[in-house]
């Protein structure tokens, strides 16, 4: 089937999306590049000129961006923890037999599918403002005082938030992975006598292990980048309680116009990304192929 | 004695799962909930559950006073517009790394993945200030533009899964009873080919629907899709917890609904086929 003919044939139907993906990441990479090492801000304009690594400077000793780096890991692993280790449990339990299966998977994915700005904003007015929030409610109706969720504990709410948008997805995933799993070889370690602990970690776990990699690859390029929820509840505040590098950059360039500054931080962000990338690209390497 | 022991079981599992099923839901549904109260229902301590005047105000307010069908319509262009213009894109792409698969394509595969690792805020600025200078700033064109440019890499590797699995012999087949390629791609070929791509797009419009970095930063009143609008209510005004569950409530329901009809797909195509 794969003549000469067909193979020239085929490079040009590749042509246009890798041609256009390659744009897409060389241009803006070396426009941000170039910036980083400008003078340049929106606010004036005129005043251009080479400063070296002045823009990294100022962003890398910026006390935000500590604050900021730190921030993102927290906020992506505690994500990560909690949608994984209650993804596993929720979908244990989904795969057992019950009444109304179907639909309580209906009901569990749902929040997938709401877009961030309304969960964030359901959460930060419904639930957790702490005069007219269900949360203040029921605080009170028990007799405990209201707790302002995301001024007192802001990256703590926002984990929570992001959480219950992505435990569908590790739910859904780990359940399909979960329904593959050979039920002869679980029936024949029962009749072997393994206690249903022993059963999850020798059998079930290390059948789930590719599923597991998929999940924490996939949520950590959408988490590293979490930004409306940020930007709807907190701002980043209060201070840099819950302040990421995406919301930092973001703010440096777009509410500071400080393209210099701001591109420089992309660049770090860039960088940062990559280690991680480098990092997961190789853990999946090795359980993707096998 | 074994079955009691599996009814009790199933009873029991029944009983947690619904449970959790429901909490998790929670949120959606009181959202629902309070967009038919009024807003000072929507407030009321204690929170009535179904024992209030039900209203369909809000949903009339949402719609008039704020240009709510504008950022509706800028909301399905924007999804569907970028879905079209990536399957154009994609469809020869993944057809021929299915088909004529050649040394490289495994590489082009895993490089393509790798572009979705690149942090958007690292481009924010370039596109950005491109996008003023086309003058294309809160437009919708620029959004689907760049929509389709993040979203290619899964249009890209779902529509590879899909089209790895239909058999070749099939087309040798087709080709020994004599034919022509043209009745091969039109009554072999795309036949197979149709559920893959009808839920490539399913998944497609869902993303881009919900997609909220770029949307929020480039776009103001014009363009703005529903992530966008939905934003604006994060600035208190007031009593308005039932106004913004009705503009919520109508800016999740298409999404939802599409998204439970492709459950099984959204595995498969976030996962770029590894989970299936």
């Amino acid at each position: 089937m794969s003549t000469q003919h067909s193979r020239t044939a085929a490079r040009f139907m590749i042509a246009p999306a890798t041609v256009l993906l390659l744009g897409w990441m060389l241009i803006p990479l070396c426009m941000t590049l170039y910036y980083s090492f400008r003078r340049y801000r929106l606010l004036t304009p005129d005043r251009t000129g080479w400063v070296g690594f002045r823009n990294y400077e100022n962003f890398l000793t910026n006390p935000a961006f500590m604050d900021a780096l730190v921030n993102t890991l927290v906020l992506v692993l505690g994500v990560l923890i909690i949608t994984v280790v209650l993804g596993i449990l929720l979908a244990i339990l989904l795969d057992q037999p019950m009444f109304g299966q179907g639909i309580v998977r209906i009901l569990v994915i749902a929040p997938f599918f709401v877009m961030p700005t309304v969960s964030a904003l359901v959460w930060k007015n419904m639930f957790m403002n702490p005069v007219n929030g269900l949360f203040a409610y029921a605080a009170k109706a028990l007799g405990f005082q209201p707790y302002d969720f995301l001024s007192q504990a802001p990256l703590a709410s926002i984990i929570g938030i992001v959480s219950w948008q992505w435990l569908p997805f590790a739910t859904l995933i780990l359940l399909t992975a979960i329904q593959s799993l050979d039920s002869e070889q679980m029936e024949a370690a029962e009749m072997d006598g393994a206690s249903p602990l022993s059963r999850f970690w020798h059998i079930t776990l290390p059948h789930l292990s590719r599923a597991i990699t998929v999940v924490i690859l996939i949520q950590t390029i959408f988490l590293l980048s979490i930004f409306a929820e940020i930007l709807v509840t907190t701002n980043g505040g209060p201070g840099t309680a819950s302040t990421n590098l995406t919301y930092l950059v973001y703010a440096e360039s777009l509410l500071n116009y400080d393209v210099g500054e701001g591109s420089a931080g992309g660049v770090v962000a860039i960088i940062l990304a990559n280690i991680v990338a480098i990092f997961l690209m190789r853990m999946i390497g090795k359980n993707l192929d096998a | 004695m074994a079955r009691a022991v599996t009814q009790k079981r199933k009873l029991i599992a029944t009983f947690v799962a619904w449970t959790i099923g429901i909490a998790i839901f929670f949120p959606i549904f009181w959202t629902i909930l309070t967009s038919f109260k009024t807003e000072a229902e929507a407030i009321a301590d204690p929170p009535s559950l179904f024992w209030f005047d039900w209203t369909l105000e809000n949903y009339g307010v949402v719609n008039e006073r704020s240009n709510y069908p504008l950022h509706f319509m800028n909301s399905v262009i924007i999804s569907v517009g970028s879905t079209i213009l990536g399957l154009i894109i994609a469809v020869p792409a993944a057809w021929s790394m299915a088909f004529v698969p050649g040394k490289q394509t495994k590489n082009v595969l895993m490089w393509m993945l790798s572009t979705k690792m690149l942090p958007p805020v690292g481009v924010l600025i370039p596109i950005y200030l491109i996008s003023r200078d086309l003058g294309v700033l809160d437009s919708r064109i620029a959004l689907v533009v760049v929509l389709t440019l993040i979203n290619l890499p899964i249009i890209v590797w779902m529509l590879y899964t899909y089209f790895k699995e239909i058999p070749g012999e099939i087309l040798e087949a087709a080709r020994m009873d004599g034919a022509t390629l043209k009745s091969e791609i039109l009554y072999v070929l795309t036949p197979m080919a149709v559920p893959g791509i009808a839920s490539t797009v399913l998944l497609n419009i869902i993303l881009a629907w919900n997609e909220a970095f770029w949307t929020l930063n480039l776009t103001a009143a014009k363009a703005a899709p529903l992530t966008a609008f939905i934003a604006s209510y994060s600035s208190p005004e007031g009593l308005f917890y039932a106004k913004l569950s009705a503009a919520s409530t109508m800016a999740i329901a298409p999404i939802l609904i599409m998204g439970w009809f492709s459950q099984k797909q959204l595995v498969r195509g976030l996962t770029f086929g590894a989970v299936k």
